[in-house]
């Protein structure tokens, strides 16, 4: 009873008024939603048309007549298919090194004593807060001076190795009970043991955020590879997509199309493992 | 240590040895990539700015002392001319002005959207279907969004084409009008990155005490007033981890730029990071380019500073 007495005036709306309520919110977020696709939508619309059609008056969302034939087009006129491959090697590569090295890091950072730990950490930690824009120009000095200049390696090494990642996966194995290591360490499992058998698969998740991070971030780079890359053959999607516009810049329609195409794999990847994605910033707030 | 038995001590010596190399051994794939590749290009990146350096090999470099800081704040001029010259004609200054000004309008416009979809998302049914939408533009790739935006933005574009249907008359391309240009960087960076921001202010919601707001409605508190008294000065230490990280990222804005303007017209949107680009990239004059990059280095961290303190100042309360 006196429950009841609590919880009444919290509900003063009547039902009707509730769900006056919900509709007009649902509106808003439709409406909004509308908002945040209309640049695809769009895309999507100017990709079916001719050139001329992409700029006509009054524009039309639905294209008179659907002109598929521009996604074929693309394929021959942009070398996409060789793009696609050097950013997917890129990609996995940098993936890959990334969360390797950096979980292996981390399990030193979290879970190991010894000497300098504090002062290597607080040396990672401080890389973090400085923008990688300031150092750039030595670091493409560096690379081109090992011969690095215009390959996909430098793409790699670049990205590779960063602090973020280590940080990211120490913060999460520090959540892990320290006693579930020594207990192990008992058994006699070696180091390299317990990091393989029990901290790996205790971190799925963190894995999976630092994966799909990595992945989108490598994937949507567009500064490094254009310090970096210059000729064709060595091209990521991002800057060949970019010279496909400088060149062409009035094949409205096709450059489009060609958008569209560069948007797929990684709006795939994030769709399958938004959850990871989503999960990864809410807990880390950290950005990529 | 010395309430140990001696006879144990090298034993434990051993052991700790091993210990160490065990966790060397851990780090060395990562460290080595990192330092290699992060930490020495820092250290090198400062010394270069006292170095004059167009190209060429290393033997050509020479030590100027602070003649690139010189320069690029054109110190002779200033001393003559007064500060106003240093922001509207000279290239650093104007680099700072529209940095500052596309910072100090996207940061507070992106945490409004970005709260207000947090607050209609919280708690509804198809949230989630909502939150990928809205979260879509941030892993879009830029090339692609805006290239499709300044299309969007362009003389006969769809936006202006709605723009006239309402009565207006912006007849021009966006990213050619000297006073539009930095609106259309605006718009896109609010456009991809509240779904982001986003994210955060949902995770933060959930942990807004329930009984706090209970209790507001009990105090006779309409979802106004709640919002304004309970939501908000709870959300307050993510708004300001939010603000920092934001700003720091927007100082850093260089992609959306490139693409969609590359600076122009004139100098209009003309970036700290541009500025370097060009100055290291197009002109090879690496000195001044990275006297630049220490400048754009010293307000990241002095921001970064200000945010450690205060996350002390946060958890002490």
């Amino acid at each position: 009873m006196e429950q009841a007495l609590h919880q009444k005036p919290i509900r003063r709306d009547s039902p009707a008024l509730h769900a006056i309520g919900r509709v007009i919110i649902y509106a808003v977020l439709i409406a909004l939603a509308l908002f945040t696709l209309i640049p695809f939508i769009w895309m999507v619309s100017s990709s079916l048309k001719l050139d001329r059609e992409v700029f006509a008056y009054p524009m039309r969302w639905i294209p008179e007549t659907f002109h598929w034939e521009n996604y074929v087009l693309i394929w021959q006129r942009v070398p996409l298919l060789t793009y696609f491959k050097n950013t997917a090697f890129v990609a996995i590569v940098v993936t890959l090194l990334q969360t390797l090295t950096s979980s292996f890091a981390a399990y030193a950072f979290a879970k190991l004593e010894f000497r300098g730990r504090d002062v290597l950490f607080l040396a990672y930690i401080a890389t973090i807060a400085v923008p990688w824009q300031a150092y750039m120009l030595p670091q493409f000095i560096m690379m081109r001076s090992i011969g690095l200049y215009d390959t996909l390696w430098a793409m790699v090494v670049l990205q590779a190795f960063s602090a973020f990642g280590v940080f990211l996966m120490r913060q999460f194995y520090r959540g892990i009970p320290t006693e579930l290591c020594e207990a192990a360490r008992l058994d006699g499992l070696s180091e390299y043991g317990i990091w393989a058998r029990i901290m790996l698969p205790l971190s799925k998740a963190a894995i999976a955020t630092l994966v799909i991070f990595t992945f989108v971030n490598t994937w949507n780079d567009y500064m490094g590879p254009m310090i970096y890359l210059t000729r064709d053959i060595n091209k990521t999607v991002q800057v060949g997509l970019r010279r496909f516009i400088q060149e062409n810049s009035s094949d409205y329609h096709l450059i489009m199309a060609a958008s569209l195409c560069s948007l797929l794999p990684v709006s795939i990847v994030f769709l399958c493992l938004q959850k990871y994605f989503i999960e990864g910033i809410a807990t880390s707030g950290l950005k990529g | 240590m010395t309430a140990r038995p001696k006879q144990i001590r090298p034993h434990m010596k051993r052991m700790e040895r091993k210990k160490t190399l065990i966790a060397y051994s851990f780090l060395a794939p990562n460290f080595l990539g990192f330092a290699i590749f992060t930490l020495v290009p820092v250290v090198f990146a400062i010394a270069l700015s006292f170095f004059e350096w167009n190209g060429g090999d290393m033997s050509k470099m020479r030590f100027v002392g602070f003649d690139n800081y010189a320069t690029i704040f054109s110190f002779s001029k200033i001393g003559e001319k007064g500060l106003a010259y240093l922001f509207n004609r000279v290239d650093l200054g104007i680099a700072l002005k529209n940095t500052v000004y596309y910072t100090a309008v996207t940061v507070p416009l992106t945490i409004v959207c970005a709260l207000a979809l947090a607050m209609l998302l919280n708690k509804i049914k198809g949230a989630v279907a909502f939150r990928t939408i809205f979260f879509f533009p941030y892993v879009a790739s830029m090339v692609a969004i805006c290239v499709c935006w300044s299309f969007m933005l362009m003389k006969d574009g769809p936006v202006n084409q709605i723009i006239m249907a309402f009565g207006g008359t912006f007849n021009k391309s966006w990213t050619a009008d000297s006073n539009m240009a930095i609106w259309s960087i605006i718009l896109v960076s609010v456009w991809r990155n509240m779904g982001y921001y986003m994210v955060i202010y949902l995770a933060a919601l959930q942990g807004v005490p329930r009984e706090l707001l209970e209790a507001a409605t009990v105090d006779g508190a309409g979802k106004w007033k709640q919002f304004i008294h309970v939501t908000l000065p709870q959300l307050r230490p993510t708004t300001f981890f939010v603000s920092i990280m934001m700003i720091i990222s927007c100082f850093k804005i260089y992609d959306v730029v490139a693409i969609m303007t590359d600076g122009g017209p004139g100098r209009a949107t003309k970036m700290l990071v541009t500025y370097i680009y060009d100055e290291a990239f197009i002109k090879v004059r690496y000195g001044q380019a990275s006297a630049i990059s220490m400048v754009l280095l010293v307000i990241v961290l002095a921001i970064t500073i200000i945010q450690f303190r205060s996350e002390k100042q946060f958890s002490a309360d």
